[in-house]
């Protein structure tokens, strides 16, 4: 799950991170009050979204006077901000966040991560700050620092000096920097967070560091124990055909395709994806509806499959061990006998009950195409499809 | 030989009596599998599907000699419970837990890690996998145990039902399965595809390999290279995920796109480079084993 910046810093400073003074608006009323009330006479105003490359997309800006403020906020307030990371729809800016300017002598860029390879939380630490890091990495690769975190000790402060050693900061800045690594660590470890990335982390003239953007995620399977962090949750940086299935507890990305897809586990459905793109078609979604799955559940997904007004073809493909063909069959055929469906529909059953399953569809008489392997349903599916057309 | 369980296998289950556990139990003992216990804390003493319940894994070892368990227990305690079989005495666990957090699962690496020396090391394959089957002999899992006919090919995947698939393509040309291992769709897993390809490797059973892989981590390109410097068997692959967008998570926690060499069109390449015949689309992975094999 990601959070906004604002709440990334209100959680860091909270662990004692230093982080510029700032506050949120949503008006631009608010957002002048916020600069009045930090006083000075400049200030970073941010467009909060779930994305990173704002201040590319113009979503940051240097404002030196109310009405700037107050034109920034009407620009952006309400509207989609589209950054490189987005797609083309953009997130919706539904808060701006007014910060006192800092000065800079120094940036440099900051991540915790969970690595993959070594299976250890990972700090990673360049001198090359506001650039992509993941183009300092090929590019400079001499420019990364890394440290692995023994998991049953933690971090301790010696790893913390020495990763900060190797920004080349002054002697004045080594602790005040290595306190910010290791409250930065315990941020991550207290919130079981699986990014948090400070780019730029800056050195301002007191020859302190300050946390100049925060951008955190947290693993969506913690949030049963961390309460304060799902508060953070907003839905209006999700696609809504993802917040709807969400609430049905299915597993569902909107893609830009025309055959919408029912699948039962990840991998199956990644692959039946491939397999309709192999076939000449384009997926509309990624759905897996898990295991186990009741007929209520699958009638739910084909609604919501449904619901993109770009489907023009169905798949369901189900291989089922903890499922139930029948099951399924019959979510099929509920779901049939409810409303028409005037789009394409195949279904290709395997696994356990396959023979229950595929005689209840038979005897509904329901127009529905069946397909006996994965190939067969995914060239089906899009042959209907340019049929329809 | 088969690796890891065979029909002989003294097998416990920890989360016997819940509902999914209970289903599966059965579904297991139907197959063959020698369970011989169950551990649910404070149902010590009891009976369930014939089998006695214990209220720890030390107990249940002690009395039953079990040497293999299979672990039903929700996310939020199934990390202890791992450690616990690990305490236990337990050689091979199969966690198909799905959703444990991830800070957990590192913890429990760790823990696995640092308590024993490689050769006593408890094996953990999982969490979030359909389990393990040495077809015709035992089945620690929740797969349709008919789709997979007994053999000599090693099938290793991070997807279940992309296993169900690759299993019943097989089948149906008549190839056959020593072992087939569920290694998860998180991020931090029990086993990689390298250490299982380790014990393939001396299985006499096992002619060839099948891995079937996805987006995300590094493991597809850790196999190439184990299979290009150890591996005198046959290997083929497939790979899911080439449609599926960068950045974006797919169902498994540990599906997704973050950095380079880890879509799957590089996957691929790293593969084919290092001699490895990869099934060009998911309906091609029984066809590419029987070439492998030249069948």
């Amino acid at each position: 799950m990601n959070i906004h910046e604002y709440q990334a810093k209100k959680l860091l400073a909270k662990y004692g991170v230093p982080v510029p003074r700032g506050g949120v608006a949503h008006s631009a009323t608010g957002a002048i009050y916020q600069a009045n009330e930090l006083g000075g006479d400049k200030w970073i105003v941010k467009a909060q979204v779930h994305s990173g490359a704002r201040g590319k997309a113009g979503g940051v800006k240097l404002c030196e006077s109310p009405k700037e403020i107050s034109q920034f906020c009407d620009k952006f307030l309400g509207n989609n901000l589209v950054t490189n990371q987005t797609g083309p729809e953009g997130k919706m800016v539904s808060s701006i966040y007014v910060e006192e300017a800092s000065e800079i002598l120094k940036e440099l860029y900051f991540s915790i991560v969970l690595d993959r390879a070594s299976q250890k939380v990972t700090l990673v630490v360049s001198t090359e700050g506001g650039m992509d890091i993941e183009q300092v990495a090929e590019e400079m690769p001499e420019k990364i620092n890394k440290i692995r975190i023994d998991p049953s000790v933690g971090m301790q402060p010696f790893q913390a000096r020495q990763l900060v050693f190797t920004l080349g900061l002054p002697n004045e800045a080594i602790g005040s920097a290595s306190r910010a690594v290791m409250k930065c660590y315990r941020a991550f470890r207290d919130t079981d967070a699986n990014l948090l990335e400070i780019n730029p982390l800056v050195l301002t003239s007191g020859n302190k560091v300050l946390a100049l953007d925060a951008k955190m995620s947290f693993d969506a399977n913690a949030l049963y124990r961390r309460p304060e962090i799902f508060e953070f949750h907003d839905k209006t940086q999700q696609d809504i055909r993802e917040t709807n299935a969400a609430e049905h507890d299915l597993n569902y990305i909107g893609l830009d395709g025309n055959i919408g897809c029912l699948i039962n586990g990840a991998g199956l459905a990644m692959a039946t994806m491939d397999m309709i793109q192999h076939a000449g078609g384009e997926p509309a979604n990624f759905l897996d509806i898990g295991g186990g799955a009741s007929s209520e559940r699958v009638a739910t997904s084909i609604e919501l499959v449904l619901s993109d007004k770009n489907v023009e073809a169905i798949l369901i493909n189900i291989f089922a061990g903890i499922n139930r063909c029948d099951w399924v069959a019959q979510g099929i055929v509920d779901l049939l006998n409810k409303r028409d469906i005037d789009i394409p529909l195949v279904v290709r059953l395997s696994g356990t009950n396959v023979e229950k399953g595929q005689k209840i569809l038979k005897d509904s008489g329901k127009k529905v195409i069946t397909a006996d392997t994965l190939a067969d349903a995914a060239y089906k599916v899009v042959d209907a499809w340019k049929g329809n057309k | 030989m088969s690796i890891f369980i065979n029909e002989k296998t003294p097998v416990l289950v920890q989360g016997i009596t819940g509902r999914i556990g209970s289903f599966h139990t059965q579904e297991m003992i139907d197959y063959g599998t020698n369970v011989v216990a169950g551990v649910t804390p404070g149902k010590g003493g009891t009976t369930h599907l014939g089998k006695p319940v214990f209220n720890t894994v030390n107990e249940a070892v002690n009395a039953t000699g079990a040497e293999a368990s299979i672990i039903f227990v929700p996310p939020a305690y199934a990390a202890d419970g791992i450690m616990e079989a690990a305490e236990g005495g337990i050689k091979y666990c199969v966690s198909i837990t799905d959703g444990i957090p991830t800070h957990d699962m590192i913890r429990v690496k760790r823990y696995l890690f640092a308590r024993a020396k490689p050769e006593d090391r408890m094996i953990l394959t999982g969490p979030n996998c359909a389990g393990t089957i040495s077809p015709g002999k035992a089945m620690l899992g929740i797969m349709p145990g008919h789709i997979y006919k007994q053999g000599n090919v090693g099938l290793i995947g991070r997807s279940g039902t992309l296993g169900y698939e690759a299993a019943s393509q097989m089948k149906e040309l008549g190839i056959g399965i020593s072992t087939g291992v569920g290694i998860g769709g998180d991020p931090i897993n029990g086993s990689s595809f390298v250490e299982i390809l380790k014990h393939f490797e001396q299985d006499d059973e096992t002619e060839a390999v099948l891995i079937i892989g996805e987006i995300g981590g590094p493991q597809e390109a850790e196999a190439a290279e184990y299979f290009q410097k150890h591996m005198s068997k046959p290997m083929a692959a497939y790979i899911a995920g080439l449609t599926a967008p960068p950045g974006r998570l797919m169902g498994h926690a540990g599906a997704i796109v973050s950095s380079s060499g880890e879509s799957a069109a590089e996957k691929v390449e790293i593969l084919e480079d290092a001699g490895v015949m990869v099934a060009p689309t998911p309906s091609d992975m029984g066809v590419t084993m029987a070439k492998l094999l030249k069948v």
